[in-house]
């Protein structure tokens, strides 16, 4: 349970963190908040030659509101974006997700980056940049190129960063309908555990009450988080109610690949995903119509 | 395998303290081998269970899931750091013994920091709060309702003018 041995090297900025990962490429790995990497040097799961430490980046923690989108740096603490009211007026579903990641004190050290690289198939914030088509900067060396949510995720644990690449910035799109609801639900053993399942959703509508706009998806069921952008579509234009949302969520679920483990069958997990976009839905279209 | 050694400054509980320390050395296993700080408890030492909470910087974090050399230049909190000047129990310690918040004690050290960490920033919080301050902190004697009762008593105590 002690970590297995290697070299640190704390980054005084990208720049420097970005040349320390084209010297050591594939030996080295990028710490941020340590919440899920130290466990797993300290499982021996991973055994990286050097941890090049990106937590005094000063560069790498803000929040900038933009008309369009939040963008972050992003080695911006959980415990940051989750107490920041700003954001969640403009991006609800941060805040909604992080009630469920960890608890204070994995918050409080956690980072919004660090959960989006870690890519763990059950997490809550890939589920959300997943359904809102994030945006995620990737810097090396060499330059910088620019990821949306679905092209970043590989598989579980699995990304499409490069080996000599740093996450440096997540632009979250903020919707800029009016009367815009979202919702977030999960089901796991106990808070803070990873969940069984999760789902989210974000709906606008029109004040005759018809969806203008919709995205919703599901984390825990295939081997990333995985949004439905043609069920989501049939929606628009119509008033959802329980059966709408019902019938949408069966063809959801029938499409996840979910895995069987010790915590549930893949037939529960499938139901279970389900009934939760059954309900969040629901609950995003009921925000979205309680807007004055 | 000799492993490279990185020196290291770090405030806990007021006292700068110098060292050298290998690069995987939690910042548990620092506190407790080098200082002797012995009161930060190592339970699962992968995150879980919360009994090696410190305050880095003022706010909770785990000690388990941090290496000693990320603390450089960075101030911590232990349990030690916790009592009046004259070594007796804080308001918050006391309020434990009151209402009988711990019984083997083993969590009880993350369960004070992640306790007074809730009450520097929220002198009077609801049971509610208490409850989610604690929520990363297990416990298997109490059944965790005396712990919710001894932080509010040290709320209400504090709230009286003690200090």
């Amino acid at each position: 349970m002690k970590s297995p041995p290697f070299e640190y090297a704390r980054a005084a900025s990208i720049e420097e963190a970005c040349e320390l990962l084209s010297q050591h490429g594939d030996a080295a790995k990028v710490i941020a908040g340590g919440q899920s990497l130290v466990p797993m040097l300290a499982f021996r799961l991973l055994r990286p030659s050097w941890l090049i430490d990106i937590n005094e980046i000063v560069a790498l923690k803000f929040v900038a509101l933009d008309t369009d989108a939040v963008r972050m740096g992003a080695c911006t603490r959980q415990c940051v974006v989750a107490r920041d009211d700003a954001l969640a007026a403009r991006v609800p579903l941060l805040r909604q997700a992080l009630a469920y990641v960890g608890h204070t004190q994995t918050r409080n050290r956690g980072t919004i980056g660090g959960s989006l690289v870690h890519a763990d198939p059950s997490a809550e914030l890939p589920l959300v940049a997943q359904i809102l088509g994030a945006q995620l900067v990737l810097r090396a060396k060499s330059g910088t190129r620019t990821l949306p949510a679905s092209a970043f995720f590989a598989g579980p644990m699995m990304t499409n960063v490069h080996a000599d690449e740093c996450l440096e910035e997540i632009h979250w799109p903020v919707w800029r309908e009016h009367k815009t609801g979202s919702a977030f639900t999960e089901i796991s053993r106990r808070h803070g555990d990873f969940a069984i399942a999760a789902a989210a959703a974000q709906i606008a509508v029109n004040d005759d009450g018809h969806c203008t706009r919709v995205t919703f998806g599901v984390g825990g069921g295939a081997p990333t988080p995985i949004a439905f952008p043609e069920l989501a579509q049939s929606l628009v234009g119509q008033r959802m109610d329980q059966a709408k949302a019902r019938a949408v969520a069966h063809e959801a679920a029938a499409a996840l690949e979910p895995d069987s483990d010790i915590h549930a069958s893949a037939a529960y997990r499938r139901h279970l995903a389900g009934v939760l976009v059954t309900r969040v839905l629901q609950q995003a279209y009921a925000a979205a119509r309680a807007v004055q | 395998m000799s492993e490279w050694l990185y020196p290291i400054a770090i405030e806990v509980n007021g006292t700068q303290h110098a060292s050298h320390v290998t690069a995987r050395t939690s910042l548990v296993d620092w506190l407790r081998e080098h200082l002797h700080l012995t009161g930060t408890h190592i339970g699962c030492e992968h995150g879980i269970c919360g009994a090696c909470s410190v305050m880095l910087d003022g706010e909770p974090v785990r000690s388990c899931l941090m290496y000693a050399v990320q603390a450089d230049g960075h101030r911590i909190t232990t349990v030690e750091g916790l009592q009046r000047p004259d070594g007796s129990l804080s308001v918050l310690q006391d309020s434990f013994c009151e209402t009988h918040g711990l019984q083997c004690g083993y969590c009880t050290p993350g369960m004070l920091i992640a306790a007074q960490a809730l009450l520097n920033t929220n002198p009077r919080p609801t049971e509610a709060e208490i409850r989610n301050a604690i929520g990363g902190n297990l416990c298997r004697c109490t059944g965790y309702q005396q712990i919710v009762d001894a932080i509010a008593l040290a709320a209400r105590r504090m709230a009286e003018g003690a200090t």
